[in-house]
């Protein structure tokens, strides 16, 4: 069993997920906030690789992948980070990218890479499951586990379909639109996450618009197994990203936070 | 998905789930709506009465003395909004229609494309939305002023080059959030399945008239037939009903900018096969798969990828593909002003230029065909200013 099949495994609560983009504001900025994410209590955490288009992303996410990729950030790069902190940490790691920089690096690669560095699972944002069979081979060949999106707007024959896939967890987009910040829940998800419990074992992971305590209390109520925060916590690095002494403490306080 | 969704190796449906029933629910009525007789009967009444089809295919008798061949013009730049791209834009707003959708968002580089969705939202009674880049709005300030007069908001991207390429992330992005009531009515050949067949089948009047009209006046198919090509709708209208027909030539002229080794826009010449805006393509990308900035004098070819047929026929080699740089197709622009009373867009000069650069290697026989996919009005403050620069 590898490490994310266990925190789910032995999970008394919702598990907290925290996305960040990997070297934002800069390599070693990133790597201290990814440990400090830790600290704060996450008990996943996804990492973005950055992507110069991220379609499926808002403008907070997009801002901290041109500061991760004008400060230097690449695949290579990417990887060694994830190396680093594997070192000292036994949280599991997903990442979080687009299907270009997979392919770039050669599909099979890609997933052996992620593998070797210390990754546990690979989110693909504009890859759906019509088009992920080759993505999913390789994934399970270097023993990561693949992860498919759900969204409202999935249709119950796709649903089906992408249940068959042994997925790590099931990445229920918990808003219609982009990633960033919302007030309200939209209740066609909440909806969407019962149903899709009602079908398989998978752990289900809402994000997406989700930012608070609250918020994650009432997911957790409703069944998720894990709640992903991304953009609220990005916010958070992009508002202090220029007081390092400060950022670090706030990252913390922050997921402390989420963690209630 | 009910189709092969792939052109050769490219293509395929790169996309967000959150789309993915959009594409479901567009591709059933690219199968169901787009061939009935009564679409098409409603479709070619505002083609012929309203945007002016067919368009003539000019002899040019100057051009043709100086080339030492026979050169005829496609003339898409007298279609109504003054480019091809209202073909696709009256075709898509219709099925878009069809489907009860209320709202038409766009992207446009160089404002042909949003033009031409401001004039389909209009006639058809459509909400209209267009992102176009910061840059863009700048170099082409007159059409953005065409769009709000006929009631189309301009929502200016200011994110990434601030060009096409983002025009086309926050278009996409916009319909991710609003797929229930919007249709995203993209202006090219590429993009997720089943845009780039969905434009293509609306594009391909372009060459279907052509041959009718080139076997009216000459009784024979052309030799060569040229067309610019950034995403490339243009160029798969008129090439794609001459694909069979292996006697004519084809060529694509892409965007070449500064030149090959510096800045240009020719991801077919010189980039390498890669996933962008949903598709599988040729792209101008880093090692890593990062996309790289394009650029061109002309906004509507300023696009790092191009459509996944043009992909498949580089790869077989029945579509030879060429670049022209920045100021070979400045060149052309002025000289077929000059020499025929005709003033092509920007983007349609790059395939005249490549036309004058071939022209002194094919024999007297030849009868070439370059489509003017427009007209270049809103390219003439660029002109001035670099015929003033050169001074």
């Amino acid at each position: 069993m590898n490490r994310l099949a266990r925190v789910f495994e032995n999970r008394t609560r919702e598990l907290l997920m925290t996305f960040t983009v990997a070297g934002d504001p800069d390599y070693k900025t990133s790597l201290n906030i990814i440990r400090a994410l830790e600290t704060g209590g996450a008990d996943i955490i996804e990492l973005g690789l950055p992507f110069s288009d991220p379609v499926a992303d808002g403008p907070v996410i997009q801002q901290a992948d041109q500061r991760a990729l004008n400060a230097g950030m690449n695949t290579d790069r990417f990887f060694s980070l994830v190396r680093e902190f594997r070192e000292q940490s036994d949280v599991p790691l997903v990442v979080l990218t687009y299907t270009n920089l997979i392919l770039q690096r050669n599909i099979e690669k890609f997933y052996q890479d992620a593998a070797d560095a210390g990754i546990d699972a690979v989110v693909v944002a504009d890859l759906p499951y019509e088009e992920a069979g080759p993505y999913i081979k390789a994934a399970e060949l270097a023993g990561i586990s693949p992860v498919m999106m759900v969204s409202t707007t999935t249709s119950k024959k796709r649903l089906s379909n992408i249940l068959k896939v042994k997925s790590g967890f099931i990445y229920l987009v918990a808003a219609l639109g982009v990633t960033g910040v919302r007030q309200t829940t939209d209740m066609n998800a909440r909806k969407m996450l019962v149903d899709i419990k009602s079908k398989t074992s998978i752990p289900v992971a809402p994000g997406f618009g989700i930012s608070d305590r609250e918020q994650i209390k009432e997911w957790g109520l409703a069944g998720a197994d894990a709640v992903i925060v991304g953009s609220a916590l990005v916010k958070k690095i992009e508002e202090y990203h220029l007081k390092p002494d400060v950022l670090i403490e706030q990252i913390t306080g922050f997921v402390k936070d989420l963690k209630g | 998905m009910q189709l092969n969704t792939r052109l050769g190796p490219y293509g395929g449906c790169f996309v967000p789930e959150t789309l993915m029933g959009a594409l479901e629910e567009l591709e059933s009525a690219y199968i169901n709506i787009l061939p009935e007789t009564t679409f098409q009967t409603e479709l070619s009444g505002y083609l012929t009465t309203y945007a002016g089809r067919e368009t003539p295919l000019t002899l040019c008798r100057n051009m043709s003395r100086d080339f030492g061949c026979t050169v005829y013009l496609k003339r898409e730049d007298l279609l109504h909004s003054g480019a091809h791209k209202l073909n696709n834009a009256l075709g898509q707003g219709l099925l878009a229609k069809h489907m009860g959708k209320k709202r038409l968002i766009a992207e446009t580089g160089a404002g042909q494309h949003g033009v031409a969705t401001a004039i389909a939202g209009a006639v058809l009674g459509l909400e209209v939305d267009v992102f176009m880049g910061e840059v863009d709005i700048k170099r082409q300030s007159l059409n953005v002023a065409r769009m709000n007069m006929m009631g189309a908001r301009v929502i200016p991207v200011s994110s990434g080059t601030r060009t096409l390429k983002d025009a086309m992330n926050e278009a996409l992005r916009e319909w991710v959030a609003r797929v229930n009531d919007t249709h995203y009515l993209i202006g090219t050949v590429a993009g997720p399945h089943p845009y780039p067949v969905l434009v293509r089948d609306l594009q391909r009047i372009i060459g279907d008239e052509t041959k009718r009209q080139i076997m009216a006046a000459e009784g024979r198919l052309p030799d060569v037939i040229i067309a610019c090509i950034g995403g490339g709708s243009n160029a798969i209208g008129m090439f794609h009903p001459f694909i069979s027909d292996a006697s004519v030539r084809m060529y694509g002229v892409e965007a070449g900018g500064e030149g090959l080794d510096k800045k240009h826009g020719a991801s077919l010449c010189g980039g390498k096969p890669g996933i962008l805006h949903g598709n599988f393509s040729y792209l101008l990308q880093d090692t890593f798969g990062q996309i790289i900035e394009s650029h061109s004098i002309s906004a509507g070819l300023d696009y790092p990828g191009v459509g996944p047929e043009h992909a498949m026929h580089k790869d077989s080699g029945r579509v030879t593909y060429a670049a022209i740089t920045d100021t070979e197709a400045m060149e052309a622009f002025l000289y077929l002003s000059r020499t025929e009373g005709i003033v092509p867009a920007l983007e349609s000069s790059h395939a005249v230029a490549f036309a004058r650069k071939i022209a002194p290697e094919l024999g007297k026989n030849t009868i070439m065909i370059i489509n003017l996919s427009g007209r270049g009005d809103k390219d003439v403050e660029t002109v001035l200013r670099y015929m003033e620069d050169k001074k």
